[in-house]
């Protein structure tokens, strides 16, 4: 957290000199590539809460930015220069591949890093130091079996990228719980990454027959394997996860992603929160102003919800200390914009309850919640 | 799998491979004038997806289709001109080196420019008609991009065994200093090759990413590099050769993802690429050169 002290110059003076002396003072970002949505809502959430308050001494928050540009050798890159920045939290990322790749950074170097939707066991796994405000994997993909189970389907097909953990994580637990909820899984399909031609697995997937696929997978390739499924004449419910809630997949996909089904961890039509509430309005307006859409997609919530637990585990250390905002976060215990924030023993958050929405007059829709013991 | 299963995996093989030829002729193109390996195809072949994107969001298609097969060309002369032409008295070397420069400096500007989100591409009305016959199902443009890419490579062809500007160019292949000698413009020459090799990336473009929808500042990395082993397979330097090469690699790529080897598919393309090198390095069609003195 950063020194620009707020009141008299001797303040600020001191603050300046703490800081040089100290050297970690700055609440630090690490972000992925997609755009303005996600460094946008943690500056908006600067904006909201600029200041922290140490030792009864008001400090404000300084944001340091890196890109990973979603890729994992990037985002080792990018953890390294914000630790060499010497931030005392890290927010990020929203990919549960780069934020593995970046997680033994933080742990070696005792810098606290706080995950939006990185929903991957792995990224808190055996990593003291990263924390998660999101679901996991495990719930999600049971989430999604649940779901299509009790729309009665019977025969799923399952589509992951390569090498991504994100992706073959979610698709085996959905798989998993598909298989166990008395489904069969028809066909198991994988596709390398920058991959932008499904046809030859989605026509496997066609002779397979099955009711819903399930195709967790980034923003890039969605609207190329729902467009080139549909244009094939597969007629079959498509699902996803978290990441798939993103308006520049209907805006590319058109009228094909219609009926597209997807988990999610919040809906700005429904604030569970009264900081939900708050956040909605002040938002939409700050995106509005910067000429966004004026759509909160839930990673901006939990972006957000990040760097509010950010803020309240520095306050609740009184230091800008890695060590010791790690420690104060496991006492964090705040009403967040997605719910309620307490981390369990593996820094995830504990949450049970995620949001189905379907993809109807090229709006994402809520349809209902589902909650998984 | 069903008959059907497989004549759908077909087309879409031949579709890809139709494609790739396109590309892979602008590689074989510049290397038999040059000996130049033009990295930064691939890259050329990405921008003119841009193109069209822009140039549609304001005009009807057949103007937006005009504006990318003039710009395209127009691009790859002003990428000769600037990071080639410089370079024709250098060691081969420093000229390829200045080849993957441009390749990175049009991925990084494009990035710059027009963000690392992947553009849709957008739809052309016609293109995108779908026919079905029986369980059979592919959009127009699937079928159309063989046919076009056969008449494309016959055109040329006779473009080049039957005009002057054609018999030019092969002179100037054969050997450089004695075209100049006869009187061959040789910079036009070469304009005239980088701007055959553009034109056909733009089209191959326009049929590649109708199909596939949507554009990002690397989308032309892979299909460049693969484009590449298809014209060193058939023979760097020949033009049937690109394309059965690119028709090869196409199909054989289909057919690996379809049969469930996904993660082989684009191993496959440079381990065939290796092989070819150790075995025939001339490639399919390749003639055997005689270095000169």
């Amino acid at each position: 957290m950063t020194a620009e002290a707020a009141r008299s110059p001797g303040a600020r003076a001191w603050a300046r000199f703490r800081r040089n002396r100290l050297g970690f003072y700055s609440l630090v970002l690490f972000v992925v590539l997609y755009a303005f949505a996600t460094f946008s809502v943690i500056r908006y959430a600067n904006k909201v809460y600029p200041t922290v308050v140490i030792d009864g001494e008001t400090y404000t928050v300084r944001l340091v930015e890196a890109d990973n540009k979603s890729d994992k050798t990037e985002a080792v890159t990018a953890a390294q220069s914000l630790i060499s920045s010497g931030a005392s939290v890290i927010i990020g990322s929203y990919g549960s591949g780069v934020s593995i790749a970046a997680g033994d950074i933080f742990n070696d170097n005792k810098v606290p890093a706080i995950g939006a939707s990185c929903t991957n066991p792995q990224v808190t796994a055996g990593n003291d130091y990263y924390f998660r405000v999101c679901f996991l994997d495990p719930f999600q993909g049971t989430v999604m079996a649940n779901y299509a189970i009790q729309e009665g389907a019977k025969k799923a097909a399952v589509i992951t990228q390569l090498g991504d953990d994100y992706s073959s994580g979610l698709g085996n637990f959905f798989a998993r719980a598909f298989r166990s909820l008395g489904g069969s899984v028809v066909s198991e399909q994988q596709f390398q990454t920058n991959a932008t031609d499904f046809k030859s697995i989605l026509t496997n997937i066609k002779a397979a027959n099955p009711d819903v696929i399930f195709a967790p997978s980034s923003i890039a390739t969605a609207p190329l394997i729902i467009k080139q499924a549909r244009e094939l004449g597969i007629t079959a419910k498509i699902m996803a996860g978290d990441t798939w809630e993103n308006s520049s997949i209907i805006e590319n996909a058109g009228v094909s992603a219609e009926g597209v089904v997807l988990s999610t961890f919040f809906d700005d039509a429904d604030p569970a929160t009264a900081e939900a509430g708050t956040f909605i309005s002040g938002f939409k307006t700050f995106l509005v102003e910067n000429k966004q859409p004026d759509i909160i997609p839930a990673v901006s919530a939990l972006g957000y919800d990040a760097y509010l637990t950010a803020l309240r585990a520095i306050e609740i250390a009184n230091s800008t200390k890695g060590s010791a905002i790690r420690d104060a976060l496991e006492k964090v215990d705040i009403e967040g914009v997605t719910g309620r924030i307490i981390f369990d023993e593996n820094g995830d958050a504990d949450k049970d309850m995620a949001f189905i929405k379907v993809v109807e007059n090229g709006q994402f829709k809520f349809l209902k919640t589902v909650s998984v013991i | 799998m069903s008959m059907t299963t497989i004549l759908q995996h077909c087309l879409t093989g031949i579709s890809l491979g139709g494609a790739y030829a396109l590309i892979a002729i602008g590689y074989t193109l510049v290397y038999g004038i040059l000996r130049l390996i033009n990295f930064a195809h691939g890259d050329i072949f990405m921008m003119a997806g841009y193109f069209m994107i822009f140039s549609l969001a304001s005009f009807p298609w057949p103007v937006a289709i005009l504006i990318t097969l003039v710009v395209t060309p127009v691009m790859g002369i002003a990428i000769e001109r600037v990071a080639y032409k410089p370079l024709r008295e250098a060691p081969r070397m420093s000229i390829m080196i200045s080849a993957i420069g441009v390749s990175y400096l049009l991925q990084n500007l494009s990035t710059y420019l027009f963000t690392a989100i992947p553009r849709g591409y957008p739809e052309i009305p016609f293109l995108k008609r779908i026919f079905r016959v029986g369980e059979l199902s592919a959009s127009f443009v699937t079928i159309l991009t063989p046919v076009l890419t056969i008449i494309l490579v016959m055109v040329l062809m006779t473009l080049i065994n039957r005009t002057k500007t054609g018999m030019a160019m092969r002179a100037v292949s054969k050997d450089f200093e004695t075209a100049k000698l006869m009187g061959i413009n040789i910079n036009l020459i070469i304009s005239v090759t980088f701007a055959i090799g553009s034109l056909l990336a733009a089209v191959g473009s326009i049929l590649y990413f109708t199909d596939r929808m949507s554009v990002t500042p690397f989308s032309g990395t892979l299909p460049g590099l693969k484009c590449f082993v298809a014209a060193v397979f058939g023979g760097i330097g020949n033009i049937p050769g690109a394309v059965v090469g690119g028709f090869f690699i196409g199909i054989v790529e289909t057919l690996l993802v379809a049969l469930g080897y996904s993660t082989f598919s684009d191993a496959f393309t440079f381990l065939l690429l290796i092989i070819m090198l150790l075995v025939r390095p001339t490639g399919l069609f390749g003639e055997r050169s005689v270095e000169k003195v």
